[in-house]
C-alpha cells in the first residue's frame, strides 16, 4: 500500500514537473527580462538600404515603460539630435534647426532615422503582457535552441499589432524571432534575434534584425554596445528642456 | 483741331524716331494685354476645374477637419447628419471619408491619403465609377501624377496599411482598377480613392464621413441651404465652405502672380516712358526756334505745351494702331490654339489642363490702353515745361533761357 501511495506520489510530481507553463506566464518571464526601472543603453544602429548602409550610434536613457530620453552620438551629421518619449508624446529635437518638433498624426508613421521602424514602434508599451493574451502553441527549434512559439492576440482595441507570433528561448525567455501582424492577418514587421548575451541575471539581445517586411531592404540591425540596469537617472534628462541641453 | 494736325505732321516729320517709340509702346501693349490674359485664363480655368472635380457647390467639412493639418485628420470624422443624409440620398451630395494610410510602391513606404466616395456619384468629375467593379482586391482608383511618382498601372497590386479608428494597424491588398485624368493635382497627388463603403468598414467607420460635397445646383434646396448657413441644427459638427471660400488659393495664386508680372510691365513702361521723354526733349531743344515763332505768332505758352505734349501722347495712340495690326492676330491664335504648358508647372499644384487658353476682355484691353495712355501723356508733359519759361526773343535766336 506505502509503495503504491509512493507511485502515485512519484508519478504526480513528474507530471507537474513536465507540465508546460502557460502563454502567460512565458510572457510575464519574457517582460521581466526586458523591462527595468531605469536603465542605459548604448546602441548602434546599422540602417541597411537599397543603395548603401548607414551606421548610428545613440545612447539612451530609460525608466520603466513611459519614459525615454535618446540622443544620437554618431554620424556626425546625426550627432546631437534627440529624442523624447513621455507616455504617449514623442518630441524630437534637431541641432541643425534648433528646433523641437512633436511627432504626431502623420509624422508617427515615418521611419527613425530612415530605419525599419517607425516612431509608432518607438512609442509602443513595450510590456507585452499589458497588451496581449498569449497561447503557447507549440515548441519549435530555432538556431539549436529550443523555443515555445506563442500566437498573442490583443487584449483590447487600439493596440497597434493586432497579433503576434513569437519564438520564446525555453531556457532564457528570451524571444529569439518576433512576427508582427495586421487585423486582416498580413504580416508586416519581423524581428529576429541572432545574438544574445547576460546581463547580471538577465538574458538581453545583443544583435537583432528588424524588418518592415512591406519594404524591400534588409531591414534594420540594433546592436547593444553598452547595458547597465537599475541606474540612477536624473529627473531632469525626461524634460524638454534636456532636448536643447 | 489744328494742334492735333500739327502734332501728326510733326510726328510724322519725326521719321524713324517716331516709328522706334510706337514699336516699343505697342510691344509694351501687347505683352501687357497678353500676360494679363494668361493670367486671367489661368483663373477661369483653374477655378472651372475645380469647382468640377473638387469642391462643386461647396463642401460640409468635419468640425475638426482642416485640409492643412495633417494632424487634424485622424479626428477628423464623425456620423453623415439626418439632414445631409436626404440630400445624399437624392444625389444632390456626396461623402467622402479621409484617412492616412501608408503605401509601399517598390518596395518604398510612402504616406497617402486614403479617400473614400461612393462609385455612383455624380458630384464630382472623377471617374469613381470605375471603383464600382468586383476585383479581387481593394479597387483603388488613382490620378495621373500620382500613377507616375508610383510607377503604378492598371491592374497592378499595392500593400495598403492604414490604423483603424482605434489605432490598430490593418493591411490590405489594393488594384489600381483606373487611373483618372484630373486636372486638379489636390485630387491627385499623394491619394488613393476607394469605394466608401470599404473604407467605412476597413476603419469602422460605420456612415460616418470628412467633407460633404454638395453639388452645383442645389441652392435653396429643403432645408440645407450651403450658400447661407455655417452651423445649422443638426449638423453642428459640419461647418459649410462655399465657393468663395475654397477657391480662396487659386485667386490668391493667380494675384500673387499678377503682382509679380508687375514688375515686367514696370520695366517695360519705363523703357518706353524713357524713349518718350528723351523724344520730346530732344524735340524741345530741336525745335527752339520753332517755339518761339509759334509764340510770336500769338500761340499762348500754355497752347505750345499742349502742342508738345499731344505729340507725346499721339506716340501712345499711334501705337494703339500699331498694336491692333499685329496684337489682335497674336491674341486671337493664342486664345484659340492655347498653349503648351511645361510638364514642371504641374508641380506648382495648379490646376491647369495640359494647354493653357488666355482668356481676353473688353475690360482688360481698355484697362490696359487708358493706363499706358495716362502715363505717356504725363511723361510727355514733363519735359514741356519748360517752354514756359522761354523768352519768345531769345528762342527765336535759337536759345533756351
Amino acid at each position: 500500500m506505502r509503495k503504491l501511495v509512493l507511485f502515485i506520489l512519484l508519478i504526480s510530481c513528474s507530471f507537474l514537473y513536465g507540465q508546460e507553463p502557460s502563454g502567460k506566464t512565458i510572457l510575464e518571464k519574457v517582460d521581466a527580462n526586458y523591462i527595468a526601472e531605469n536603465r542605459k543603453v548604448i546602441s548602434t544602429m546599422v540602417i541597411k538600404g537599397r543603395r548603401s548602409t548607414r551606421t548610428l550610434q545613440a545612447q539612451s536613457w530609460i525608466r520603466g515603460i513611459n519614459k525615454a530620453f535618446t540622443e544620437y552620438l554618431s554620424p556626425a551629421r546625426e550627432k546631437g539630435t534627440k529624442m523624447l518619449k513621455l507616455g504617449d508624446k514623442l518630441w524630437i529635437y534637431s541641432p541643425s534647426t534648433d528646433r523641437i518638433i512633436k511627432i504626431a498624426g502623420h509624422m508617427l508613421k515615418r521611419s527613425v532615422m530612415g530605419s525599419d521602424l517607425s516612431y509608432e514602434d518607438y512609442m509602443e508599451d513595450p510590456k507585452l503582457s499589458n497588451m496581449y493574451n498569449a497561447e503557447l502553441a507549440r515548441e519549435e527549434n530555432i538556431n539549436g535552441r529550443d523555443c515555445y512559439v506563442l500566437e498573442l492576440s490583443a487584449k483590447k482595441e487600439g493596440i497597434a499589432y493586432y497579433r503576434r507570433k513569437m519564438w520564446v528561448d525555453k531556457e532564457r525567455f528570451l524571444p529569439l524571432k518576433e512576427e508582427l501582424f495586421a487585423k486582416s492577418g498580413k504580416l508586416l514587421k519581423r524581428l529576429v534575434i541572432n545574438e544574445v548575451f547576460k546581463v547580471g541575471k538577465r538574458w538581453y539581445p545583443k544583435k537583432m534584425v528588424f524588418k518592415d517586411v512591406l519594404k524591400k531592404g534588409a531591414g534594420t540591425e540594433f546592436i547593444i554596445d553598452y547595458i547597465e540596469f537599475d541606474v540612477k537617472i536624473p529627473e531632469y534628462i525626461f524634460s524638454k528642456a534636456s532636448l536643447r541641453r | 483741331m489744328l494742334a492735333l494736325k500739327l502734332a501728326y505732321r510733326n510726328i510724322k516729320g519725326a521719321g524713324l524716331r517716331t516709328w522706334l517709340n510706337v514699336a516699343v509702346l505697342s510691344l509694351a501693349y501687347v505683352l501687357i494685354i497678353w500676360h494679363q490674359g494668361i493670367f486671367t485664363g489661368m483663373l477661369k480655368h483653374g477655378s472651372q476645374a475645380v469647382i468640377e472635380d473638387e469642391i462643386a457647390g461647396g463642401q460640409y467639412w468635419h468640425k475638426n477637419y482642416d485640409p492643412f493639418d495633417p494632424l487634424s485628420y485622424d479626428e477628423s470624422h464623425g456620423p453623415i447628419p439626418a439632414e445631409l443624409a436626404g440630400l445624399i440620398k437624392d444625389k444632390k451630395a456626396t461623402p467622402i471619408l479621409i484617412r492616412q494610410a501608408a503605401i509601399y510602391p517598390e518596395g518604398r513606404i510612402q504616406t497617402v491619403l486614403l479617400k473614400g466616395i461612393e462609385p455612383g456619384q455624380t458630384i464630382l468629375g472623377i471617374p469613381s465609377a470605375g471603383l464600382d467593379k468586383e476585383e479581387d482586391a481593394l479597387p483603388v482608383l488613382i490620378g495621373r501624377r500620382m500613377a507616375k511618382s508610383t510607377s503604378l498601372g492598371i491592374g497592378d497590386y499595392l500593400t495598403i496599411r492604414w490604423r483603424d479608428v482605434q489605432g490598430t494597424f490593418d493591411a490590405v491588398e489594393g488594384k489600381i482598377v483606373e487611373i483618372m485624368n484630373t486636372k486638379v493635382p489636390t485630387m491627385d497627388k499623394g491619394q488613393l480613392w476607394v469605394p466608401l463603403e470599404e473604407l467605412q468598414k476597413m476603419t469602422g467607420m460605420k456612415d460616418e464621413a470628412t467633407i460633404i460635397v454638395v453639388g452645383q445646383n442645389v441652392q435653396g434646396q429643403g432645408d440645407v441651404s450651403p450658400h447661407q448657413s455655417f452651423w445649422c441644427g443638426d449638423v453642428s459638427d459640419w461647418k459649410f465652405k462655399d465657393q468663395n471660400f475654397l477657391l480662396t488659393d487659386i485667386n490668391e495664386m493667380v494675384r500673387s502672380k499678377r503682382i509679380s508680372a508687375g514688375i515686367l510691365y514696370v520695366i517695360l513702361l519705363f523703357l518706353a516712358m524713357l524713349a518718350i521723354f528723351d523724344t520730346q526733349v530732344l524735340s524741345i531743344f530741336k525745335r527752339r526756334k520753332e517755339i518761339g515763332t509759334l509764340i510770336a505768332l500769338g500761340m499762348t505758352r500754355r497752347q505750345v505745351i499742349s502742342l508738345f505734349t499731344l505729340e507725346g501722347a499721339m506716340h501712345g495712340i499711334l501705337a494703339v494702331g500699331v498694336a491692333a495690326i499685329y496684337g489682335i492676330p497674336w491674341i486671337i491664335f493664342y486664345s484659340k490654339r492655347g498653349m503648351k504648358i511645361p510638364q514642371a508647372t504641374e508641380e506648382y499644384g495648379f490646376a491647369l489642363a495640359g494647354r493653357l487658353y488666355p482668356s481676353y476682355s473688353v475690360g482688360l484691353v481698355l484697362g490696359t490702353v487708358l493706363i499706358v495712355m495716362a502715363t505717356v501723356t504725363i511723361v510727355s508733359y514733363l519735359p514741356t515745361r519748360k517752354i514756359s519759361k522761354m523768352k519768345p526773343t531769345e528762342a527765336l535766336k535759337g536759345k533756351i533761357s
